[in-house]
Formats: structure tokens, sequence, C-alpha cells
């Protein structure tokens, strides 16, 4: 019996480290983001594909037919063949399993449902990722890449963020991140009017604060990344300037404010540099946001005189939300994913169904087609109204004696195993295996 | 109708001896020390509940009062014919004079929040040090009758008004810096200014007040020449205002120089206040010497 099993490969912040990521980032410099898609397609077997690329994480679907005979040996084919076009030739081969994940079925559709919600992104709540997933979507249906399953997939994967975001505080989380970081400012610097922010590093939060800041009269935007396409094309939506890491000190004796989101796995300022910086701006106040996590900067930062440093935690300190209540918020969301993934799992489950009544359909016309032309071959003096009463009534007991099984199938109570033993029953009882 | 006549002269005669003897006065300040009591309660109501419809009464009460010590300063100047700047009662009277227009003239340009709920108890202070103090009026000492008085102590203590502000700006710049930088987000932080604000206020009236202290020092010291025959004694006085204007000159030259701003021009605006008040009364207390008049 022929079924469709969903593959779910990737790397994000938590496997690989940034210098891998962005290396693997998809449509920067590299193959295009069509390019792979069309790659993927053409591999045997793979029937819909979808691929998402974010600064912090690459994830392709592919929803691939898996044949009986292929079972083992044929997952772990089509897996190699794809794993490569995740990571091009950007890592050896024999790294792969250090930065690779890969979910399967239920399991890969839990993960997508944890993406959608933000509760897989580095900072929970942030509502950036559903727009890069829908992105990701209207990129793959453009391509032709998506199919019942994944239209199916992805609609369910955003209604259930969106369910998140109503029924949970968790997105109030992250916007009160940069609503805190924007009542510190104020507290700092007064009016925003003439001040600037660095971003460090172009990540999903990063890019928020800095919006919400703009939209509070910072007039100056400068972003400092490893790569500097992305850096030129995050300025550009702020209007600012794009400078590479080099000339991070540069920098720091100008800006006022400071966002930090590189991921880098170790701090990328100490507070020996800051005092040297904090000797050429002159004492002028200077205020960091640390949101990386691991962290960026140095803590001791904050003991310097007219340095003011604060990481995630400080900020949501601000708006008075803790963390307990953070961790309430969370546990409800993923309650939320888990509940979706049943109900997409039932599906799915009815979907395994569909090629078995339409076999029994076919069945049972293929028998009543036959029965019907020989009965009408001895019946030569027949008029043709005659006929088509008769094949009428061969088609009403047909559908009459199909449709209590059709409904005993479709009826969606019960587990997977019980759905299986189903089909597997009336598969027997009609002889559809025989052929 | 001389019945009438003989009636009214008591009532006449009455309004004369309290103007002359200085009842009006003593009403006088006594109505300052009660409004400026129900200003600084309407100050700190504001401060403690954030209201907003207070905010312009507090500010208010506090013109109010600026009002009532001018007239309490010219009363005293028409009574007793000189700028009343000698005895402490005077001198305090005058400081929290200068303090409340000073508030008021920095207030009109700048919005420092709250600024108000912590000058109003320095000048509950001095109004208070004022009552302490005896009110008579002595005659001027001869040396003292000169327009230079005016202009002397007038312009110095003017310019305490003004360090006295940059003080209350210091000190609410610490306590601000302190929230900020413990990440506690108490009860202060939300109802002090921002730390650039503070830091402003600092270092405006730094500037003004500097300016006035060095006429001060420098009318002074002219005066002295006519006075005493020479243009510096080494009275103590006149030592601890030379060590309060290096105090300052120091931040003031730092600030330009090294960048010297935030907490560090908070403390320094803090030690040159104290040094201040000492050279006010602690010299004239404690040290002595020809320029203690007020005893």
């Amino acid at each position: 019996m022929p079924s469709e099993m969903i593959l779910l490969l990737g790397v994000n912040h938590k496997t690989a480290p940034l210098a891998v990521r962005e290396q693997l980032a998809i449509g920067q410099g590299g193959k295009s983001y069509e390019e792979t898609l069309q790659e993927l397609q053409k591999l045997d077997g793979c029937r819909e594909c979808y691929l998402l690329s974010t600064c912090n994480r690459v994830e392709i679907i592919v929803v691939v037919q898996e044949n009986a005979v292929l079972e083992n040996a044929g997952r772990a084919d089509i897996e190699s063949r794809i794993v490569p076009l995740l990571f091009g030739n950007t890592v050896a081969p024999e790294h792969y399993q250090d930065y690779l994940y890969i979910h399967r079925n239920i399991d890969a559709v839990h993960h997508l449902f944890m993406v959608a919600t933000s509760l897989d992104s580095m900072v929970i709540g942030e509502a950036q990722i559903l727009g890069q997933l829908k992105e990701a979507y209207r990129l793959a249906t453009e391509g032709k890449g998506t199919g019942p399953i994944l239209n199916k997939l992805l609609h369910k994967a955003f209604s259930t963020a969106k369910r998140v975001r109503t029924e949970t505080l968790i997105g109030a989380s992250a916007v009160s991140i940069s609503y805190a970081a924007v009542e510190l400012a104020r507290k700092i610097f007064g009016s925003l009017d003439t001040k600037s922010v660095l971003l460090i590093g172009a990540g999903e939060m990063a890019e928020l604060a800095a919006e919400h800041l703009v939209s509070q009269g910072v007039d100056k935007v400068v972003v400092a990344n490893r790569t500097l396409s992305r850096a030129t094309s995050l300025a550009q939506r702020f209007h600012g300037s794009a400078v590479s890491l080099d000339a991070l000190t540069d920098q720091l004796e100008q800006v006022d404010i400071v966002i930090s989101s590189t991921g880098a796995p170790h701090l990328i300022l100490h507070k020996q540099e800051m005092k040297a910086i904090m000797r050429a701006r002159r004492n002028e106040p200077i205020f960091f946001i640390d949101i990386a996590v691991p962290r960026d900067l140095d803590p001791a930062l904050n003991e310097l005189d007219n340095v003011y440093l604060y990481d995630i935690d400080d900020l949501h300190q601000v708006v008075e939300l803790n963390k307990s209540e953070r961790e309430k918020e969370a546990v409800k969301a993923r309650r939320i994913v888990d509940e979706e993934t049943a109900n997409f799992q039932r599906w799915l489950d009815g979907l395994a169904v569909v090629p078995t009544i339409i076999a029994l359909r076919k069945r049972a016309n293929d028998i009543s087609q036959l029965e019907i032309e020989k009965a009408l071959g001895r019946l030569p003096h027949l008029t043709l109204e005659d006929h088509q009463v008769i094949e009428k009534m061969a088609l009403a007991i047909t559908a009459k004696l199909l449709h209590a099984p059709i409904a005993y199938l479709k009826d969606e109570e019960g587990c997977k195993e019980r759905h299986d033993e189903k089909v597997e029953m009336i598969r027997t009882a009609f002889g559809l295996e025989e052929k | 109708m001389p019945g009438a006549g003989e009636q009214l002269l008591p009532l006449v005669s009455f309004f004369v001896r309290i103007s002359i003897v200085g009842d009006t006065s003593r009403l006088l300040f006594h109505t300052i020390l009660v409004t400026h009591g129900l200003s600084l309660c309407v100050n700190w109501f504001v401060f403690v509940s954030q209201n907003q419809r207070l905010r312009g009464l507090a500010r208010f009460s506090l013109v109010v009062v600026g009002i009532l010590q001018t007239m309490y300063v010219l009363l005293r100047f028409f009574q007793t014919g000189y700028t009343p700047i000698t005895s402490q009662h005077e001198t305090v009277v005058f400081f929290s004079w200068s303090l409340t227009w000073a508030y008021l003239s920095f207030r009109w340009r700048y919005t420092v929040k709250n600024f108000g709920a912590f000058i109003s108890p320095l000048i509950l202070a001095l109004l208070v040090i004022a009552a302490l103090s005896p009110r008579t009026i002595n005659p001027l000492a001869p040396a003292l009758q000169s327009w230079w008085l005016p202009v002397h102590a007038g312009v110095t203590v003017a310019s305490y008004a003004f360090l006295s502000l940059a003080f209350c700006g210091g000190i609410m710049y610490l306590l601000q810096n302190r929230e900020l930088k413990k990440k506690k987000f108490g009860y202060l932080f939300k109802r002090l200014p921002s730390l650039d604000a503070l830091d402003q206020l600092n270092s405006h009236c730094l500037a003004i007040g500097f300016v006035l202290l060095t006429l001060g020092i420098i009318s002074g010291s002219i005066w002295a020449s006519q006075a005493w025959g020479s243009y510096w004694h080494w009275d103590p006085k006149e030592t601890w205002s030379l060590i309060t204007w290096f105090l300052y000159a120091a931040q003031i030259h730092q600030r330009f120089s090294a960048g010297w701003r935030g907490k560090r021009a908070a403390i320094m605006a803090i030690i040159g206040f104290v040094s201040m008040i000492f050279t006010l009364w602690g010299v004239t207390f404690l040290l002595g010497g020809i320029h203690s008049y007020a005893q």
C-alpha cells in the first residue's frame, strides 16, 4: 500500500553556530531559493516540498512517497539525497550529523508548529517568524512545490500560530521587550530624536526592537553584521547604513544605543575595551541591549560609568512580566501546539483511508460494469431506456452496499492503529489486495 | 465731626504702628511659611500620586511663594533702609527667595520632572532656619554702608541658589542612576526624570552659578580694597570661597576637557554644595574672621 511520509530536515540556532548558519542561509550568495526548490522537486519520490530560510534556521519539508518495498532503505536514501541540498558545499559531509536534525511524520508536524508559534525561536514570542513562514510558503506555491498535504499543513501551522497568539500572552512578552527598551532609553537619554542605534547582528528580535526605537524618533540606524549583504538589506529597511564587524569599535564611539544579537559563542565586547571606547566617547552615555543567548556583551560593562547594559531578563523586569509567568505562557502555548498536532494527525490518518475508499469504489464499479455488460449481452431485445434503468439499478445497489463500509472507514474516532486495522479489514474483506 | 475722628484715630494709629514695628512683616513671614508648607505638600502629593492635573497647581504654588518672598524682601528693605542681606535671618530669607526664583526661571526654560518635589524641602529648610534666627533689625555696620553690599552679597547668594539647584539635580541623578544600574525599577524610577535632563540641569545651573560666584568674589575683592585697603585678606570666608570656587572650576574644566558628566558631575555638584554651605555657615560660626558681621 503506497502512502506518504512528511520529512523535515533542518539546521537552527540551537544545533549550529552562527558561522555555519550564515553560510547556509539560502538566497545569499549561494543558490537561490527557486533553484533549491527545483532541485528538491526533481528528487525521485518527492511529491511536495517547501523551504524556509531565515538567519536563525534553514528547514526543508518534503512529502515523499513511501513504498512498502522501500521502507527503510528508501527512507535513508531520500534523506541522504536531501541533506547535501541543505548544506550545499559549505560543510564537509562528515560534519552533517553535528548540525542536522531530522523529524519524520508527526514529529515533523509538531516541529513546524513549534517554529510557527515561535516556541522554537531564540526569543520566544517574536512574531516575525510567522511572516517568514508565510513568505516561504508563498515562494513554494509559486514554484509549484506544495500539494494537498503541505497546503493543509502550512495553513494549519498559521492558524496554530494565530491561536497561540490570541490565547496566550506569549506575543505580549516579545513586544514588551521592545517597549521596555524604548522606556529605558527614554530614562537615559530623554528625547530620542537625535540618537542613533547600532544593531550588531541582524536577528529577528533586534529588528523588532530597532523598529520600535525608530518609531519613537531614533533617527539613525547602523547595522553591523558578519555578512554584509544581510546587513545592507536590513539597513535599507531603516534607511540606515551597513558596516562590517571590523568597524565595530569606530561605531561604538559614535552611537547611543546598541542592540546586540550575534549569537556568537563568546563575548564580543569586554569591559577593558569599552573603557577605552568610553574615553574616546568623552563619557557620552551609551545604552546596550544584549538579546543574544549566549550573551554577546560582558556583564561587567554595566559597572562602567555612563554605560547601561541590559539583557533580555533585565528588560523583562522593566515590564514586570517575570520569568515564571513567561514560562506559564509558554507551557500554555506548547499545549496548544500538541493539541493542533493531534488534530493534524487525525486529518493525516483520514487521508490514509482515501486510497482504500477509491479502491473500494473502483472495485464495486468494475464488478457492476462487468455484470451489466454480461446481462445486457443476453438481453438484446431491450430498448435504450431499459438499458438505462438496469444500469441505474446496478449503480444504486453498489452505492447502497458501499455506504456502510465507507462510513465505517471515514469515521475519525480512534487512534492510528485502529485506522490501520480498519483499512486492513476492509481491504481483506473486499479482496482489494489481490491485484 | 470730632467724635468720629477720635474714633478713627486708634485704628489709623494701629495700622501705622504695625507697619512700622514690623507686625506686617511678621504676618507676611508666617504666611510664607504656611504657604510654602502647603506648596511642599502639593509638590510631594504630585510626586507620590503622579497626578497630572495637580502638576500645574504644584508649580503655581511655588510661584505664589516666590511672590510672597519678594514682598517680604522688599518690605524688609523699606524697614531697614538697606539691602537685607546682613543678619543671619536676612541672608537665609534672601537665599530661599533666590532659590525659589532660580528654580522658577529654570523651570520656565526646561522641563525636569518632579524637580519641585526636591527643591521645596530645601526652600522650607531655609525658611525654617530663617524663622529660628532673630529677626531684630540691627543698625548697619559702617563698613557695610556701601552700594557694594547688594552687588557683592546679592550676587553671591544668587550664585548659591543656582549651585543648590545643581546639588538637587545631582542627588536626583544619583538616585535615578542607581535605579538604572541596579535594574530594580522601584518607586523612584518612574518618578524621576531622565538622566540626560538631570545632567543638563547640572551643567546649566553650574554654568550660571559659577559665573555669579566668580562675580561675587571679584566684587567682594574690589569692595575689600575700598573698605579694608587690600584686595585679599586670607580671611577664612575668603579662603573657603576660593576653595568652593576651585571645586566648581575644576568640575567645569573637567566637563569640557575630559567629558566628566553624569555620575561624576553629580558627585562634584554635591561636594561643591557642601563646601558652599560650609562657606556660608561653617566659617561664620566655627572660624569667625572679619566677614562675620552677623554676630
